[in-house]
């Protein structure tokens, strides 16, 4: 983990020569408003993100919950004096217990809800990407009606996530929903959506489709507009084909943004919490409930289990990281400088 | 990004017909046969059928009276009425809420705007010590999961006596706002050449006013999708807001609409009038930043 101060005394300058308080000072003349600027920033993170993260690495070694937290029990007497006594059930230390209990299965499903989740985040990010990188390649060409389809196409994104969960959770209604009326219409029996796990997935994935579309779509978008004009010039005149235009300049060209955004992508998708939460709410019986609304449901519902959703928290991080550390090796790999 | 080297005179207006004019060099690609032209032009009214058509099926039920909506008979206007929307803003405390949600959402926008433009410029341009672990800390902040940082973070706001406040939520959506925000506009700003910067050295602007009066003002689309998306990121987010927010008057729309669908008896009549209400202002964002979102958002990893 790297953290990050603003401490003004860095362990490196570039210039080395000079006498050690005179570099210090140097250093400050020469970075002072670039610190200056970052400040603000910096002190936030650190006060709002990292140290609530240490705080709850360290919660999830305990067994903190609403229960047990305060330290002193106080009760008030028929006279009207209150006696105070120290909790005997205070928390305390409890070491690698929340982790054994959440692998071990004994709390909550962390194993079928890591499945779902990788099958949720795998399936959102395939067609993010997909559908967004063709609607960008259609749009990136003279047409007519292209700001229209633009500005058509870019509209889900402008819909808040809540609000479009609500609006698909309300079009997959089983006995009054557009998607059943449709199908009725057409011949077909109406499905029941949320009692069967997965067309109770297949609903979440639909709408976090239908969410996600328009930010990739727009950044390939914006990533395609950096690729030089001549590239396909010359290559139309050497006789490519459109396919092979796309295979070779396009996409090379796409590289860049291309790995970023399926990064961020993938990172928003595990962690996207509305969606589950309020389309499917974990129907059928937490069968399509992915970690981060599992993990909220198991320790929030009931009473409040602060340790358990701190150590739940933990290991979503442990499993990003190592994602990201793997994806960008597999990006240097390739002569990937970023 | 063409648009870029437009003076910083230009009217927002001439960033959009930049790409065009690009295309449009290539010979024979605006020749297309009858066919291709229909299946392009097929695909994506499709495409735009789908984006567009869960928002009109909610508008349209929102019109509608409470059994039409709970009927399962396919029409898309019965008994056209308003007495959803004079429900939601007259008999409840939509108005209340709204307002909570349009303070907490325009201070982040603000503040964000205003923090992640200096942050982003300064990783962008100065070459300091703890620039790099930066950029990576703001990758990092993506992946923790709320559900990890909100037990700590309220017992923080608890100790500042924030809880049950709007300024706990502008706080909290900022720290996630600004480190997207941050690398993205870094990713704008490296694109901006340098060489204004310099100009604007020699002729005696120090480092904040090169920033305020240069560069800022060239980053205008990449600042319109930083705006957008801050707005979005306060208006629509639900879960601090179910934590840090306890009383009825201090809700804002993401959590108070939810109470228009309990587990028992929904009442979705008024979920799509509500629902359509608190779209409209989302969408104005929207309208006014859209012609910059494509040139604005070629993010931080195209320079990365």
């Amino acid at each position: 983990m790297t953290t990050v101060t603003a401490d003004p005394a860095p362990p490196s300058t570039p210039s080395g020569r000079s006498a050690r308080p005179s570099r210090l000072r140097r250093s400050w003349e020469k970075h002072w408003y670039a610190w200056a600027m970052v400040l603000p920033v910096v002190i936030v993170l650190a006060i709002l993100i990292f140290y609530p993260l240490f705080r709850g690495i360290w919660l999830s070694l305990t067994n903190l919950t609403e229960a047990n937290q305060a330290a002193e029990i106080c009760t008030r007497s028929i006279t009207g004096g209150e006696v105070c006594a120290e909790n005997p059930n205070r928390w305390e230390f409890v070491g690698l217990d929340n982790y054994l209990n959440v692998l071990s299965g004994n709390v909550g499903d962390f194993w079928q809800w890591t499945g779902i989740t990788l099958i949720w985040t795998l399936g959102c990010v395939v067609f993010h990407y997909g559908l967004g990188l063709g609607l960008a390649v259609m749009l990136n060409r003279p047409m007519w009606g292209r700001g229209l389809y633009r500005v058509l196409l870019v509209l889900p994104w402008a819909v808040p996530a809540f609000v479009s969960a609500f609006a698909w959770k309300f079009i997959f209604n089983e006995r009054f929903g557009l998607a059943n009326s449709l199908l009725t219409s057409l011949g077909i029996d109406p499905v029941d959506w949320f009692a069967n796990q997965w067309t109770s997935l297949f609903t979440a994935i639909i709408t976090n489709i239908w969410l996600g579309v328009p930010f990739m779509m727009v950044a390939l978008l914006g990533g395609m507009q950096t690729i030089p004009g001549e590239l396909y010039e010359a290559a139309e005149i050497d006789g490519a084909s459109a396919w092979q235009r796309f295979r070779n300049i396009t996409l090379p060209g796409l590289r860049p943004v291309s790995m970023t955004v399926i990064l961020l992508g993938t990172i928003w998708t595990f962690n996207m919490f509305p969606i589950i939460f309020l389309v499917t709410e974990g129907q059928p019986a937490g069968g399509t409930e992915i970690l981060v609304t599992g993990a909220f449901r198991a320790a929030f519902e009931g009473i409040r289990n602060y340790s358990l959703a701190s150590t739940y928290g933990v290991l979503i991080l442990s499993i990003l990281l190592v994602f990201s550390m793997f994806y960008r090796r597999a990006l240097r790999k390739q002569g990937e400088v970023w | 990004m063409s648009q870029l080297t437009t003076p910083a005179a230009a009217t927002p207006a001439a960033a959009v017909p930049a790409a065009p004019a690009k295309t449009a060099k290539r010979p024979g690609r605006s020749r297309r046969s009858p066919a291709k032209s229909l299946l392009l032009h097929g695909t994506l009214i499709v495409a735009s059928l789908i984006a567009l058509g869960p928002i009109v099926w909610v508008l349209l039920s929102s019109f509608k009276p409470g059994y039409a909506v709970q009927s399962s008979d396919l029409t898309l206007v019965k008994d056209p009425t308003l007495a959803n929307y004079s429900y939601v803003l007259f008999d409840t405390n939509f108005p209340k809420w709204l307002l909570n949600s349009v303070i907490v959402a325009a201070f982040t926008m603000l503040i964000g705007i205003f923090l992640s433009a200096t942050t982003g410029y300064a990783v962008s341009r100065f070459n300091f010590p703890g620039r790099r672990p930066l950029m990576m800390t703001f990758l990092i902040t993506q992946m923790f999961p709320a559900a990890i940082l909100i037990v700590p973070i309220y017992t923080i706001m608890a100790r500042f006596g924030l809880i049950n406040t709007l300024p706990a939520l502008i706080i909290a959506y900022l720290t996630i706002a600004v480190p997207f925000c941050a690398w993205m506009l870094k990713g704008y700003f490296d694109s901006i050449p340098t060489s204004l910067d310099e100009a604007a050295a020699l002729d005696g602007c120090g480092p904040f006013a090169i920033f305020w009066r240069v560069v800022l003002p060239l980053a205008r689309p990449a600042i319109a999708v930083t705006a957008f998306y801050t707005f979005l990121t306060a208006w629509g987010e639900v879960m601090y807001a179910s934590a840090f927010i306890q009383t009825d008057n201090k809700f804002t729309l993401a959590y108070g609409l939810q109470q228009f669908v309990p587990q028992f008896n929904p009442q979705w009549e008024y979920l799509t009038a509500a629902a359509v209400l608190v779209t409209v202002p989302a969408g104005v964002v929207f309208m006014i930043a859209q012609r910059h979102l494509v040139s604005g958002l070629t993010a931080g990893g195209t320079k990365g």
